[in-house]
C-alpha cells in the first residue's frame, strides 16, 4: 500500500521525521518497504503563471510563451496543446532535473534553441514532473497556486510504500493507517467530517435494492446522485491517486477510488440510466450467463459467482469488477454509487474463477466488515457533490441481513503478563486499546476489563488478539528477554527411529566425506523420464506419485529413488572434472502406498488416499580415474572393488562386517552387481551401474554405484559391536599361496580357512593369472595370521593346522599349494 | 679366563673401531653383549667356578661389559650424528613439490549449516525431530488456522498432489510448521523440539526464489512461557549464528497461526545497519518469522490454551550461508556444480 504523507497529514499530525514514522510503523507490524520522496528533484522548477502566447516563428505547432515566474519574465518554446494565457503552470529554469518524456530517466534541463528561437526553460507535464504517466498537455495548477513558489513546496510530498498484512485489511486505507499512527504516537485523528445537503425527493422513488443471497452478500448501501456533470478530477485528487499508483480516469471513478484509498471500501458507480427496471438485485449468477466487463472482455459466470443484476442482466461482478453496459460515461448524468460487504470466500472463489484481482477485490478478499459501507457511502457521495455538482437523492439505501454485534472480548492484566512476559496495569491497556479505537469497559476488578471490538478490525477475536495490539503499540523492544525456566521433556525422541536415523546420517556424512566423496542434494521432485532411464529396459519398477500442478516436466514426480538426481548431477560435473568424481546424497524416497489407486487418479476415492512411504536411503556413485594428476602417478580407473572398499569401510566404521552375494538389481550390470548383506540381511546393493543406463544419462567413464537403505541399516548396528580383550600371545604369520580354479570364489577359500580356531586374520595379497598357472586356474596369495588366546602357539602345532587346512582346501575346493 | 676375557675386550675395541655403520655395530653388539656372546656365557658360567676365582672373573667381567656397553652408546651416537649430517647434504626434499592427492570430500553448504542450527538449539534443551514432506492440506494449513479460501494460503504457493482443495488433499509441506501439531498431537507439555527439512513452493525460481528448500521449525510448549522467552531463546540462537557483534531486532508481524507475531531480523552482515543493497537499504535482514502458539491452535490438539502456551518459530535455512558468504542466487544451491559445491 502507498500512502502519501500530505494525504496521512488530514487525518493526523505527524511530528516525527519520514525515518522515525517509517520505524514506529515498521516495528509495530505495518512494515515499511520504501520511501518514495515526490517532487525531490524539483529545485530549479517555480509556479509561473501564463502571461502571453504568440505563435513560432518557424513552426506551426509550437507556440512562444512568456511566463511570469515572480521575479522576472521568462520566455519559452512550449508544443503543449492545452497552454493559455492565464494558467499556473510548473515553470522548469536550464538545470532542472525532469524526467525525460521518451526514455523515462531523469536529464538536465539544457539551453536549447528551438527551430531557431531560444527558450530559457520549459512549461512541464506532469510525466516530466515524475508526478504521473500524463504527458497529452502540460500541468495546469488551480488558479490560486502562488506565483514564484518552489513547485516542490506546493506540491512536493514523500510517499511511503507499506507492506500490509493479509490480517489487516482496515490498513490498506490511508484513515487506517493514520489511526495506527495516532495510537503509536498519542496524537488525535481527525476524519473527515460529512454532511452534505440532500433534495426532497427520496432515493426509494429512485431504485429498491434486493438481496437474493444474504449468505453472500451481508450488506448492501446505496447513495444516488442526479444532475452532474462529468469532467477531469481536480490536481490534488490527481496527485493522491497517482501516489498510490491509480490512473485518475473522471471525477466521478475518481472519487470512488479515492474514498475506497481513503477508507479501504470499495465503491462502484452505475450510471443509473443505464440500469433497468430501477431495481438491483444481489444474486448468483446463473451457470452460462455471460458479461462483458468494464476491461472489455466477455467473461463466463458461474453459479458461484456472486453478481450485481438489474431486472434483466448482470451489471457488474461483485466486488471484483464493473461491467461495460453500466460504465460511468461522459454522458452520464445521474449516479448509483454502491458501497456493500460481500462473503470473503465467494470473492476469492470468483477471483479465482476468472483469473482476474481488482483493487476492490483484493480488499474483499482479506475480509471486510460489514459494518463499514456507510461512513464511506456518505463521504463519496459527499466528494461527487463537491467535484461533479449535482443533487443527493434523500436518505441512503442500506439492506443489512448480516447484522452482527460488536465482539466483545475479555481481557486481565494476568493474561497479557502471562504471554507477553510484561507487566502492564489496566489503566495503559485502556489507553492503548482506545487510541487504537477499542471501547473498554473496567469491571468489578481492577485487573480486568472487557472490550468492545471496532467494526474495522475482523482480526481480533480472542485476548491474544489484544495482547498483540498492546504490545506492538508498547514496542516489542520493551518487552525483557528471559530464558526458557521450564522443566526439560523427556529425551524420548532421540531414541525414536527418526532420531536414530538422522544421527546416522550425520556419521554416514562424516566417513563418506572423509573417504573422499562429495555431498550433494538433489531435488525431491524429477521427470518421470528420468526415473524410466534408471532401468535398462526403460520400465518404471514402482509408480511414482505425480504432483497435481507441476511447474515444469523436470519437476514433475516425487523421486522414487536417489539414483537419477545423482547421475545427472554427475553426468553434469563430468564436463569439468579432470579427475574421478565421488559423489553421495542421503534424502528421502517417496514410495506410494497403493500404487494402484495412484494410477487411476480419476477415480480416486478419498478412503483409498494415503500419504507416501517416505524412505532414508544412501546413495553414492564413483568414477573415473582414482587419483588426481600428480607427479607420483596413479593412472588406474576406480573400479568395482573400489565402491566395495568404500562399503566394507563405512560399515565397519559402524561396526558391522558387510558380506557380499549375488543380486538381480536390473539397473545394475549383470556381472558386476552384489548384495550388501549385513548380519544376515539385505542392507543394499553396490555394483557398476548398467551401461545402457549410463547411455541414457550420457554419462562417460564406467560408473560404481552403491545404495543403501538406512532404516534397514539402522536395524543392523543395534547391538553390532562386541567388546574382545586385546590377544595376550604373540601371533605366527604364513603366507600361502593357491592354485585353484577359476569358479572357485574367493570367499568359499576364505570361509574354509577360517573354519580353523587358531586363524585369526586372512588378507588376500596377491591375484596372479599367467605364466607358471594353468588355463582356467588362478593363483591367491594369502596370508594367513595365527593366534591364540590361551597359549603361545608353536611353530609345529601351526604347521599341523595349516597342514589340516591345506588338505581341506585341496579335498572341497580342488587347491594345491603353488609350487 | 681372565687373560681370555682382557683379549676379548682388545678384541671388541679393535673391532668396533672399524665400524662405520648401524648394522655391523647391531652385528658387533650381538657378538660381544648377546646372548650368545663368550662375555655372556662367561658371566653365566661363573658358579662353577671356585669362590675366589669367581669373585676376581664375575669383577672383571662385568667391568669390561659395563665399558663395552658404555662405549657401544657412544657409537651408536656417533654414528646417528654421522649419518643425519650426511643425509642433511644429501637428501633434502624439495619440500615445494606437491603431496600425495587423497579425495576430499565436504558436506553440502545446507547440511553443513543444520547441523549449526540443530547444536544451537539442541544445547537449548529442544529435541531434534522430521516430518513427512508429502503432508495433509489439513496439517499444513486447516490446524494452523487456514482453513480454505484464507487469504494467508496466498502467500504459499502449493504443489498438490491431489486436485480438488479440501483438508484430505495431499500436498507437499509449503513449510514446516505442520509438524508443530502432528508434534502436539502426540506429545504433552513440556515439549521442546525442533524440526529440520525440506518445504516447497509452487513459484517460478529466479535468484531469490526456489521450488524446493529447507526450513527449520521450533516449538516449545508449557505452563507459564511468555514472549520474553521467544525473545530470550532467538536472541541467543542469533547471536550463535551471526556472531556476537550482530544486532537483534524483534517487529510485529502476522502469521495466522501465532499471536503475537514476531519477525526477527539481524542487523545487515554487510553494512551493519547503516543500509546498502544486501538488505535494501533498511539495515535489517529478516532471519526468522515466529510468534506465541495462537489458542486455536492449541485448543486444537487439546492442550488447554488457558494454562499452557508456547512458542514457535521458523527459518529459512539457506539464507544463512547466503548471507555468511555472499553467495548471490538460492539456485545454486541444488543445482550441484562441483565447482560450486566444493567452496565450502
Amino acid at each position: 500500500m502507498k500512502v502519501s504523507l500530505k494525504w496521512l497529514k488530514d487525518y493526523v499530525d505527524i511530528r516525527l521525521t519520514v525515518g522515525e514514522l517509517a520505524e514506529r510503523l515498521t516495528m509495530a507490524g505495518l512494515e515499511v518497504r520504501g520511501i518514495e520522496p515526490v517532487g525531490g528533484t524539483w529545485d530549479s522548477v517555480i509556479i509561473g503563471e501564463v502571461v502571453g502566447l504568440g505563435p513560432h516563428p518557424n513552426a506551426d505547432r509550437l507556440k512562444l510563451a512568456t511566463v511570469n515566474v515572480g521575479t522576472e519574465q521568462v520566455s519559452t518554446v512550449c508544443g503543449a496543446p492545452n497552454i493559455n494565457v492565464g494558467q499556473r503552470v510548473a515553470f522548469a529554469h536550464i538545470g532542472a532535473r525532469l524526467v525525460d518524456s521518451h526514455t523515462g530517466a531523469v536529464v538536465v534541463l539544457k539551453p536549447a534553441e528551438i527551430r531557431g528561437v531560444a527558450s530559457e526553460g520549459m512549461v512541464c507535464s506532469e510525466k516530466e514532473l515524475g508526478i504521473s504517466e500524463s504527458h497529452e498537455g502540460i500541468l495546469v495548477l488551480p488558479p490560486d497556486a502562488p506565483i514564484g513558489v518552489p513547485l516542490a513546496a506546493y506540491l512536493g510530498d514523500v510517499v511511503l510504500d507499506l507492506e500490509i498484512t493479509p490480517n489487516r485489511p482496515d490498513c490498506l486505507s490511508v484513515t487506517g493507517i493514520a489511526r495506527e499512527i495516532a495510537a503509536l504516537t498519542g496524537e488525535t485523528l481527525h476524519l473527515p467530517e460529512i454532511h452534505y445537503e440532500e433534495a426532497e425527493k427520496s432515493i426509494d422513488s429512485f431504485a429498491s435494492v434486493d438481496i437474493a443471497d444474504p449468505d453472500l452478500c451481508p450488506r448492501y448501501c446505496a447513495s444516488l446522485v442526479t444532475g452532474i456533470k462529468i469532467g477531469p478530477s481536480p490536481i490534488w485528487l490527481r496527485q493522491r491517486l497517482n501516489s498510490y499508483g491509480m490512473r485518475p480516469i473522471n471525477n466521478v471513478v475518481d472519487v470512488t477510488n479515492y474514498v475506497m484509498l481513503e477508507y479501504g471500501q470499495p465503491l462502484h458507480a452505475f450510471d443509473y440510466h443505464k440500469l433497468r427496471g430501477r431495481q438491483i438485485i444481489v444474486r448468483r449468477a446463473v451457470d452460462g450467463e455471460t458479461m462483458t466487463t468494464l476491461d472489455g472482455s466477455q467473461r463466463a459466470l458461474y453459479s458461484e459467482t456472486l453478481v450485481i443484476a438489474d431486472k434483466e442482466r448482470a451489471v457488474a461482478v461483485a466486488g471484483i469488477m464493473g461491467g461495460l453496459d453500466s460504465e460511468v460515461t461522459d454522458k452520464t448524468d445521474t449516479i448509483l454509487l454502491e458501497s456493500a460487504n460481500f462473503n470473503q470466500a465467494a470473492i476469492r472463489r470468483g477471483c479465482g474463477r476468472l483469473q482476474f484481482q481488482s483493487e476492490a477485490s483484493i480488499r474483499f478478499d482479506k475480509g471486510l466488515n460489514a459494518g463499514l459501507p456507510v461512513l464511506p457511502l456518505k463521504r463519496a457521495t459527499q466528494l461527487l457533490l463537491q467535484l461533479a455538482g449535482g443533487k443527493a437523492a434523500k436518505g441512503i439505501i442500506d439492506i443489512y441481513p448480516g447484522k452482527s454485534e460488536p465482539k466483545l472480548v475479555s481481557l486481565s492484566t494476568r493474561e497479557v503478563k502471562r504471554l507477553s512476559g510484561l507487566k502492564i496495569n489496566i489503566d495503559e491497556i485502556t489507553e492503548v486499546l482506545t487510541a487504537l479505537g477499542f471501547e473498554c469497559q473496567e469491571s468489578d476488578s481492577r485487573s480486568q476489563i472487557s472490550v468492545s471490538v471496532p467494526y474495522w478490525r475482523s482480526d481480533i477475536r480472542c485476548a491474544a488478539d489484544l495482547v498483540e495490539e498492546l504490545v506492538r503499540i508498547i514496542g516489542y523492544e520493551k518487552i525483557p528477554m528471559t530464558r526458557l525456566g521450564s522443566p526439560l521433556p523427556a529425551q524420548k525422541s532421540r531414541l525414536s527411529p527418526t532420531a536414530r536415523q538422522s544421527n546416522l546420517r550425520e556419521r554416514l556424512g562424516n566417513i563418506l566425506t572423509g573417504l573422499g566423496f562429495q555431498e550433494i542434494l538433489t531435488y525431491s521432485l524429477v521427470s518421470l523420464e528420468k526415473l524410466q532411464k534408471l532401468s535398462p529396459k526403460l520400465e518404471l519398477t514402482i509408480p511414482p506419485l505425480k504432483v497435481a500442478n507441476p511447474m515444469t516436466r523436470e519437476q514433475e514426480y516425487l523421486r522414487t529413488s536417489l539414483r537419477a538426481g545423482l547421475l545427472a548431477t554427475l553426468a553434469y560435473n563430468q564436463k569439468f572434472e579432470q579427475a574421478g568424481v565421488r559423489l553421495f546424497e542421503i534424502g528421502k524416497i517417496f514410495l506410494p502406498q497403493h500404487p494402484h489407486v495412484i494410477a487411476s487418479e480419476a477415480k480416486q476415492s478419498e478412503k483409498g488416499k494415503e500419504l507416501p512411504q517416505e524412505k532414508k536411503m544412501l546413495c553414492a556413485v564413483l568414477s573415473g580415474a582414482r587419483a588426481e594428476l600428480s607427479w607420483q602417478p596413479d593412472k588406474e580407473l576406480l573400479d568395482f572393488f573400489d565402491a566395495k572398499g568404500v562399503v566394507e569401510n563405512f560399515l565397519g566404521q559402524l561396526g558391522l562386517k558387510a558380506s557380499f552375494e549375488n543380486s538381480d538389481d536390473e539397473g545394475l550390470f549383470p556381472a558386476r552387481r552384489a548384495n550388501i548383506i549385513a548380519t544376515d540381511d539385505k542392507v543394499g546393493v553396490l555394483g557398476e551401474l548398467h551401461p545402457r543406463v549410463a547411455q541414457a544419462f550420457e554419462l562417460s567413464n564406467t560408473v560404481y554405484l552403491i545404495e543403501i537403505d538406512l532404516e534397514k541399516l539402522l536395524t543392523r548396528i543395534a547391538g553390532a559391536r562386541g567388546y574382545q580383550s586385546i590377544p595376550r600371545f604373540p601371533s605366527v604369520i604364513r603366507d600361502i599361496a593357491l592354485v585353484i580354479d577359476e569358479q572357485v570364489s574367493y570367499r568359499a577359500v576364505e570361509q574354509a580357512i577360517q573354519s580353523f580356531s587358531l586363524v585369526a586374520k586372512v588378507t588376500l595379497f596377491d591375484l596372479y593369472r599367467g605364466e607358471q598357472i594353468p588355463e582356467g586356474k588362478k593363483s591367491f596369495a594369502i596370508r594367513i595370521i595365527y593366534q591364540s588366546p590361551s597359549h603361545t602357539l608353536t611353530d609345529e602345532g601351526v604347521d599341523r593346522t595349516q597342514e589340516q587346512m591345506l588338505a581341506r582346501l585341496q579335498k572341497e575346493l580342488g587347491a594345491t599349494l603353488r609350487s | 679366563m681372565l687373560e681370555h676375557l682382557k683379549d676379548l675386550h682388545a678384541q671388541a675395541l679393535e673391532e668396533l673401531n672399524r665400524i662405520d655403520n648401524p648394522r655391523e655395530l647391531e652385528l658387533w653388539r650381538v657378538q660381544y653383549l648377546g646372548k650368545k656372546s663368550s662375555l655372556t656365557q662367561s658371566l653365566r658360567s661363573l658358579a662353577a667356578l671356585p669362590l675366589e676365582e669367581r669373585r676376581e672373573v664375575g669383577a672383571q667381567a662385568n667391568e669390561i661389559k659395563t665399558a663395552l656397553e658404555s662405549i657401544l652408546a657412544e657409537k651408536q651416537r656417533l654414528l646417528q650424528e654421522t649419518f643425519l649430517s650426511s643425509s642433511r647434504e644429501s637428501g633434502t626434499l624439495d619440500v615445494t613439490l606437491p603431496g600425495r592427492p587423497l579425495p576430499t570430500g565436504r558436506t553440502h553448504p545446507t547440511t553443513q549449516i543444520l547441523e549449526e542450527i540443530c547444536d544451537a538449539f539442541k544445547s537449548m534443551g529442544f529435541q531434534v525431530i522430521e516430518g513427512p514432506d508429502v503432508e495433509w492440506d489439513y496439517y499444513n494449513f486447516e490446524a494452523l488456522n487456514m482453513p480454505q479460501h484464507h487469504p494467508a494460503r496466498d502467500m504459499m504457493a502449493t504443489f498438490w498432489v491431489d486436485t480438488g482443495v479440501s483438508g484430505k488433499a495431499r500436498l507437499l509441506r509449503t513449510h514446516t510448521s505442520p509438524m508443530q501439531i502432528r508434534l502436539m498431537e502426540k506429545e504433552r507439555p513440556p515439549i521442546r523440539a525442533i524440526v529440520p527439512g525440506r518445504v516447497y513452493r509452487y513459484e517460478a525460481t529466479d535468484a531469490t526464489h526456489e521450488s524446493m528448500f529447507y526450513q527449520v521449525e521450533g516449538l516449545a510448549v508449557d505452563k507459564g512461557i511468555t514472549l520474553a522467552d521467544l525473545k530470550g531463546t532467538l536472541f541467543d540462537f542469533c547471536r550463535c549464528i551471526f556472531g556476537e557483534e550482530r544486532k537483534v531486532r524483534f517487529r510485529c508481524d502476522y502469521f495466522p497461526f501465532v499471536e503475537p507475531g514476531v519477525e526477527v531480523a539481524i542487523s545487515c552482515l554487510a553494512c551493519s545497519g547503516t543500509g546498502c543493497r544486501l538488505c535494501g537499504n533498511s539495515g535489517w535482514i529478516e532471519i526468522l518469522g515466529a510468534g506465541m502458539v495462537h489458542p486455536d491452535v492449541l485448543a486444537r490438539v487439546d492442550i488447554d490454551p488457558g494454562i499452557y502456551s508456547g512458542f514457535a518459530f521458523g527459518m529459512g535455512v539457506e539464507r544463512i550461508p547466503m548471507l555468511r558468504y555472499g553467495i548471490d542466487d538460492i539456485r545454486l544451491f541444488y543445482g550441484n556444480d562441483l565447482r560450486f559445491l566444493r567452496q565450502f
